[in-house]
């Protein structure tokens, strides 16, 4: 130990571990707080967890609102972040994969088309997507919350470098030699060469859309389509700064966070965060 | 000879070319009808202006074409500038302390005697994956006088000069991970070689740190700022979701909380689409002017 600190190692580990306590805090918090009924969150110590049964209470509790509507937007939160993340996965593959292994006409340009895209945010077309699918009458839908997020323009970016540097042209042409399609060397050899850039694009994805908060809630006005996150900030705001609910909505953002993080720290060690930096090295 | 073989080459060729324009299909129609068509659609919007015709009763209401009105008075309107104002001293407290602070993780975990890097490197990442509603509820909970174990109950976390600190607090606390991952790759992607002279010249872990690392990395630091920029220009979820607990958060505390407002509180959508605009060229503006100066500032490190 004292040999470690005195080669240099005990500020950083020490700092480290401050960085770590500040990320830990409210994760910790919520833990101990989601053991307390109402009463308790306000009349207990706050660093210190209840033994009272309340954590159960507030799991059956929060299921019950308002007839289990929270089972509703977990549920729907999984198919938002489920389905557009494996469809728009796909579809930065199939994209990139196309702008990064073949030369078409019109390739550069469409490449220039899709950069483009990353300049105009998401987050500030949500009222305009909405008030161009209210002119067809496709708001409050799943679609309408799932379709602009289909495609995103960094996605695309990510995978076409990934392709160029990962699939190589050889690989490719003995496929084509063994007489295998082109649609089948793209499936069997690209898509598979390309997985390391796929699940750190589907773990983007995912967590943006898990996370995306601002497009529900624009798009959706039928409490039964929301996702976690609007559901549980449409509770806070009814209890509007009244405590009522603020046991279910500790529980609620629990276990709201659940899922992600267990979703992390399994495919850990199979997503590359390097290719965010565009640190690809073939 | 020669025929024979460039026969099925040529049909090759097509079949390689439809099969990609197949496959870069789905992704153009769907930035066309969601990206491009939206922005367009707000753009001419942002033109018209609704005018009631016909007299009092039976009156109609049609769209006119107003040309830039709706941009005048976006822009005369004081509480804009206002949202704006807010935005840039979440910002200016935010997007330092998430550089300096990613910075730090990511030079530390790359220090060679420090201990539980591994643990720290996840456990600072953790909070990317937590929704920026639900970190602002957690955080809200902590900033409460009556739920806070940060001393809540002595320090007004909503008070109208420290709301500014809370709310960048969440973001930073939301994105640190992320950008310290990000940086600490780009020191990791540094040759060993560069480190071996230093070595045997004696200089010290920080020396080290400071002198050959952190001037290395300026292009990832320029990337790390870049995306805390524009993250600041696009802030929205934490300040909504802080709203029903602080006083402080008014309906249009930031720009996108404007544009909201605009859109669905007060029915103007015209100037809503207006404002939303004036936001897309603040967040080209933003970046071009970064990336100007981060090849300046990556350039001078060479």
């Amino acid at each position: 130990m004292i040999r470690g600190a005195r080669g240099g190692g005990l500020i950083p580990t020490l700092v480290l571990l401050v960085g770590a306590l500040y990320c830990l805090i409210p994760v910790v918090w919520i833990l101990v707080a989601a053991t307390k009924s109402n009463a308790e969150l306000f009349s207990t110590s706050t660093y210190l967890p209840s033994f009272t049964g309340s954590f159960w209470a507030n799991i059956t509790g929060l299921f019950a609102y308002q007839d289990g509507i929270f089972a509703r937007w977990a549920l729907n939160s999984l198919i938002y972040a489920v389905g557009g993340g494996v469809l728009s996965t796909l579809v930065a593959a199939a994209a990139g994969y196309a702008l990064g292994k073949y030369r078409f006409r019109g390739s550069t340009m469409i490449f220039r088309f899709i950069v483009a895209g990353v300049l105009l945010p998401a987050i500030v077309l949500a009222i305009p997507q909405y008030l161009l699918l209210a002119r067809f009458g496709m708001t409050n839908s799943y679609a309408s919350v799932l379709l602009p997020l289909l495609v995103s323009p960094y996605a695309i970016f990510l995978c076409k470098i990934y392709a160029e540097s990962s699939v190589p042209d050889e690989i490719m042409e003995a496929a084509r030699i063994d007489g295998g399609s082109e649609f089948r060397i793209f499936t069997s050899v690209g898509l598979r060469l390309m997985a390391p850039a796929l699940v750190t694009v589907f773990l983007l994805q995912f967590i943006g859309i898990w996370n995306n908060f601002l497009l529900p809630s624009v798009m959706l006005s039928d409490n039964e389509l929301y996702p976690l996150t609007l559901g549980l900030y449409g509770m806070l705001r009814v209890s509007g700064g009244q405590a009522a609910l603020y046991s279910f909505v500790i529980m609620g953002a629990l276990i709201a966070i659940v899922p992600v993080v267990i979703l992390f720290l399994s495919l850990q060690r199979y997503w590359r965060l390097d290719l965010i930096s565009g640190g690809v090295k073939a | 000879m020669t025929t024979l073989a460039s026969r099925p080459r040529r049909r090759r060729r097509l079949q390689s070319n439809t099969l990609a324009v197949l496959l870069v299909a789905p992704a153009v129609i769907l930035l066309a009808l969601f990206t491009f068509a939206p922005g367009i659609y707000a753009f001419i919007l942002s033109l018209l202006q609704q005018k009631v015709s016909g007299g009092l009763f039976g009156g109609t209401t049609t769209e006119v074409f107003v040309g830039l009105d709706n941009y005048a008075s976006a822009l005369a309107d004081p509480e804009l500038w206002a949202s704006i104002g807010r935005m840039l001293t979440v910002a200016v407290i935010g997007v330092p302390a998430t550089v300096i602070l990613a910075t730090v993780f990511a030079l530390c975990l790359d220090a060679r005697n420090a201990r539980l890097v591994g643990f720290s490197r996840i456990v600072i990442f953790i909070p990317y994956a937590v929704p920026g509603v639900i970190a602002s509820l957690l955080w809200g909970f902590l900033y409460l006088p009556a739920t806070s174990p940060i001393g809540g109950g002595i320090i007004d976390y909503f008070g109208s000069t420290t709301i500014f600190f809370s709310v960048a607090n969440i973001a930073v606390w939301g994105v640190v991970g992320f950008n310290m991952v990000v940086l600490y790759t780009a020191i990791r992607g540094l040759p060993a070689e560069i480190y071996d002279a230093a070595q045997i010249d004696g200089a010290s872990e920080l020396q080290i740190a400071l002198r050959i690392k952190l001037p290395l990395i300026r292009p990832a630091m320029v990337l790390v700022g870049l995306f805390s920029v524009l993250g600041a220009l696009q802030l929205y979820n934490e300040p909504t979701t802080l709203r029903p607990l602080a006083n402080a958060i008014t309906s249009s505390w930031v720009p996108l909380m404007k544009v909201y407002s605009d859109a669905f509180v007060t029915n103007d959508i015209y100037e809503g689409s207006a404002t939303a605009l004036i936001i897309v060229a603040l967040t080209i503006g933003a970046t071009l002017v970064i990336s100007a100066i981060g090849n300046r500032f990556s350039r001078s490190s060479e």
